[in-house]
């Protein structure tokens, strides 16, 4: 590790507040709640792919037990879980779009029978079962009839800078590639857990979520509420990553019809088999490059064709699709760009947000394209890279502005200086021209296949476009309590990121007093105002910023007597500008860089590939934490390791094959070495002490680095991810 | 006339409740309140519900409760109590190793275990013996720095 800049003090890392009653074992997850005379809930799924109910055939059940479906829905309520659009039912009235669709849900005293009974139910479902699509070329030719309208397509968006077609047409040269990313699956360790009761007579949900807002306005829509009349409680969270922040609306949605019925408390807790089968996943995807060269060689025109698979519902696929098409040209500035996005309808689970939200797989495709770029030009990987590095005052692809100083050059001489890579890099293309004669076919020798690869990527933080002003409008409060203590009351929430330390830390810093004296308790939606979601990077730099805003005020009046509040609400930075029905202009208020560089060892027998190393460097304005920015730098490229070379998910006939932990693993602590990492301070002027979002950027850059590696020791071109050790198999024997 | 089923739990015999065929995970949560405890798989790949049985780490969630007669079993709530333990406490919480926390207890019985055959880990060793219980938060880094900064308890290392 190093700091090449000199730390301010909020970087100076403290004790997590949360750290040791979970060290201790004392936190209560919503599973370690008791709720006396607790209930237990069973979602009953159509076990087929695609096609209709023809009778459901429900068995007599026992007393006190009671299955609830669509009809239970009251009058002025809706059979849909609101996100964006209101696609998705909370229970199928007879169409199934994926496996495992809720068809119903069986509430009751004992949880073996209820399982015993959700079994049959299940099993005397009568079906009209149809072909399903299960591929985004499966979705694009619309197989077994249109899922979604007459076209499969969700959203189909273009971006446009410059001129492409001309551009294009007037190119001496072109070059195409093609990449595709596959499923992923969050596995937070906790599974999605709830419990929903009446309280005063107001429905009452204690939830394991990201979004306590959007549990709200989800019930509050299928019951035909006002949202004020719906009480939403964040339990502390077992990890969310995305997973956690519209899934809970899907199963909330379930229990708080079931609360028409009876009181509750009603528990659903789905078991880790359940939650791999039906809950989000990371969307598969697409991406299509064309690149016109001119006479020079220069890349003049760059044509981009993203299309993700949404699944079986739309959820918020427009906006994963937005950032992975923000993405596409990564760091680089094109004169000349189109780029296309569609997400598309299948019969595979709905896709949804997963850390990255899009960035990941437009940016892999981007990387190994521009690989492509320069191995078909015949110049060095990263001399290309750095001719066309955006730098402040740069025009992005939607013709928004870089504002602020790109740190990328001096970032990546770092990177390069602690891996050695130059001097690597080339020792490898040595050895692979002494093996050349041998090919790399592996028969020849059992010496490890060296590889090394870098990716340079950015990641924008916050809502995309205007979102920020016109969707979300986050309002923050700080309380000063009778006893002098500063309360935070928001809607963000703790899941393993830190929050709950870094906004103690941030308005503790304004008002010169101990972040321990800050309290941070309240996940209350009748308590707290909206500040928004807790996503998209969005958590520090915007409401983190709002916080030290509001604290300010507060500035000097901690002895006043009584108790009284403060106030701050979002406004848009004045030099940011959006149209969203071009989708041009400033697509995210501020970005945060990264270099990433790993190194790999491939066996040329099995075709296993063992990470030698990996170093990071990041530029996030500035870190509020230092070892929690850390953790979220590891943790974030452990988990982009586990997408990049290990985590396959298929449902080649729409049940997925991985079905278990033992079938889909994740890393364990044996799998990968420690990761180096340096943090370049730039601080932002619209974020607290200047600080970007984190969460996601260090997700981002692992999956081209790992390939690039794997590119490179094995002498064949990746243009997929998961790198299984099946895939280099294929590309090693492929002629 | 059936016998009943004797065990140790933290340091107190204890008869087992109800039928010996459920699952030790669900008698030690919902019986005895040991909520340290957490489900995470079911299917005993995770390690969220590692517990000790003589010594021996054990995933509760695939043991039925019978199997624990005349065994000593014990859990974070009496492990978090021993020197070793608040070391152990420590070594997570100040090192960055508790991000969202719900492997955490099972990843602290798991050291626990380590440390008691092997006091001075080094990092393979520790990643080795944290290696069954999973963890998506942290890439576990700063666990294994923490628990190898632990100092040598001497002392009951049975």
């Amino acid at each position: 590790m190093s700091h090449p800049v000199e730390q301010h003090p909020v970087t100076k890392t403290v004790e997590r507040v949360d750290a040791r009653e979970k060290a201790r074992g004392e936190t209560r997850y919503l599973a370690d709640i008791p709720f006396p005379g607790r209930l237990f809930a069973r979602v009953v799924r159509a076990r087929i792919v695609r096609g209709e109910v023809v009778a459901r055939n429900t068995p007599s059940l026992p007393e006190g037990y009671i299955l609830v479906t669509a009809d239970d829905i009251p009058a002025g309520g809706k059979n849909c879980v609101r996100m964006i659009e209101d696609d998705w039912p909370v229970f199928s009235e007879g169409t199934v779009r994926y496996y495992g669709e809720p068809l119903a849900l069986l509430v009751g005293p004992d949880r073996a029978t209820l399982a015993h009974l959700t079994e049959q139910c299940e099993r005397a479902v009568e079906f009209r079962q149809q072909e399903a699509a299960l591929t985004i070329e499966d979705a694009l030719l619309c197989r077994g009839g249109a899922i979604h309208g007459t076209d499969n397509v969700y959203c189909d968006y273009q971006v446009v800078k410059g001129d492409p077609d001309g551009a294009m047409a007037g190119a001496a040269r072109t070059i195409e590639g093609e990449y595709r990313t596959g499923f992923q699956e969050h596995v937070y360790i906790e599974p999605q857990s709830l419990v929903g009761t009446r309280e005063e007579g107001r429905v009452t949900i204690y939830i394991s979520t990201q979004c306590p807002f959007y549990v709200r306005k989800a019930v509050a829509t299928a019951l035909g509420l006002p949202q004020e009349e719906v009480v939403i409680i964040q339990t502390p969270t077992g990890g969310g990553f995305g997973g956690k922040e519209h899934y809970p609306d899907v199963l909330a949605t379930t229990v708080a019809v079931a609360l028409t019925r009876i009181d509750g408390p009603i528990e659903l807790i789905l078991d880790r088999m359940e939650d791999l089968e039906v809950t989000s996943k990371r969307h598969p995807s697409r991406v299509r490059y064309k690149a016109g060269l001119d006479e020079a060689g220069r890349i003049s025109a760059f044509d981009v064709d993203i299309a993700f698979d949404g699944g079986a519902y739309e959820s918020s696929s427009r906006v994963v699709l937005q950032r992975g098409m923000f993405s596409s040209n990564s760091v680089y500035e094109f004169p000349h760009v189109r780029v296309r996005g569609r997400a598309v309808a299948t019969n595979s689970a709905p896709s949804d947000a997963f850390r990255g939200f899009g960035a990941p797989q437009g940016l892999f495709a981007a990387e190994m394209f521009l690989s492509r770029l320069a191995r078909e030009i015949g110049v060095d990987d990263l001399d290309l890279r750095k001719d066309y590095l955006l730098q402040q005052g740069s025009t992005t692809m939607t013709g928004g502005r870089i504002h602020e100083e790109v740190k990328l050059p001096e970032m990546l001489e770092h990177v390069l200086r602690v891996s050695d890579y130059r001097r690597k890099r080339e020792a490898y293309a040595a050895a692979a021209r002494d093996n050349g004669a041998n090919g790399t076919d592996g028969a020849a020798s059992a010496k490890p296949l060296g590889g090394i690869g870098l990716a340079l990527f950015k990641h924008g933080s916050a809502f995309t476009g205007s979102g920020e002003q016109e969707i979300i409008k986050a309002r923050v409060r700080i309380r000063k309590r009778a006893d002098g203590r500063p309360e935070l009351l928001v809607s963000n929430v703790e899941i393993g990121q830190g929050v709950l330390t870094t906004f103690c830390k941030i308005v503790a810093q304004v008002l010169e007093i101990p972040y321990t004296d800050v309290v941070y308790d309240d996940h209350n939606t009748s308590h707290v105002p909206d500040s928004g979601p807790t996503c998209a990077s969005r958590s520090v730099a915007v409401v983190g910023y709002l916080l030290q805003e509001a604290a300010k005020k507060l500035k000097g009046r901690l002895h006043e007597p009584g108790e009284f509040e403060v106030e701050q609400v979002y406004k848009h930075p004045e030099h940011l500008r959006w149209d969203a029905g071009t989708l041009s202009g400033d697509a995210y208020p501020s970005y945060s860089w990264g270099v990433n560089c790993i190194e790999v060892a491939v066996d040329p027998l099995t075709w296993e590939v063992d990470v030698r190393g990996v170093w990071t460097a990041y530029e996030l304005g500035r870190a509020i934490d230092e070892e929690i920015v850390r953790g979220q730098i590891i943790g974030g490229a452990i988990q982009a390791l586990g997408y990049a070379g290990l985590e396959k998910m298929e449902n080649p006939e729409g049940r997925f094959l991985q079905r278990t932990m033992a079938d889909y693993c994740i890393p364990t602590s044996l799998d990968y070495p420690g990761v180096d990492y340096a943090l370049f301070d730039n601080p932002y002027p619209w974020g607290p002490f200047g600080a970007k979002g984190g969460g996601e950027v260090v997700f981002d850059g692992i999956g081209p680095a790992y390939a690039a590696a794997v590119q490179q020791a094995i002498g064949r071109e990746v243009t997929r991810l998961p790198v299984t050790p099946e895939y280099i198999s294929e590309l090693v024997h492929e002629k | 006339m059936k016998n009943e089923i004797r065990f140790s739990l933290n340091g107190k015999e204890e008869t087992l409740p109800g039928d010996p065929r459920r699952r030790l995970i669900d008698v030690l949560r919902e019986d005895f309140g040991l909520t340290s405890i957490k489900e995470g798989c079911g299917e005993g790949e995770c390690g969220a519900c590692s517990i000790l049985v003589d010594g021996r780490v054990i995933d509760s969630c695939i043991l039925p409760a019978g199997a624990v007669e005349d065994r000593t079993v014990e859990t974070l709530e009496s492990i978090r109590e021993t020197e070793r333990g608040e070391k152990i406490v420590q070594a997570l919480t100040r090192g960055g190793g508790v991000q969202c926390g719900f492997c955490i207890p099972g990843m602290a019985v798991s050291i626990e275990s380590l440390l008691r055959t092997n006091p001075r880990p080094d990092e393979h060793a520790i990643r080795e013996g944290i290696s069954g219980n999973l963890c998506r938060c942290t890439g576990y880094q700063q666990i294994v720095e923490g628990v190898a900064a632990i100092e040598h308890v001497e002392g009951d290392n049975s």
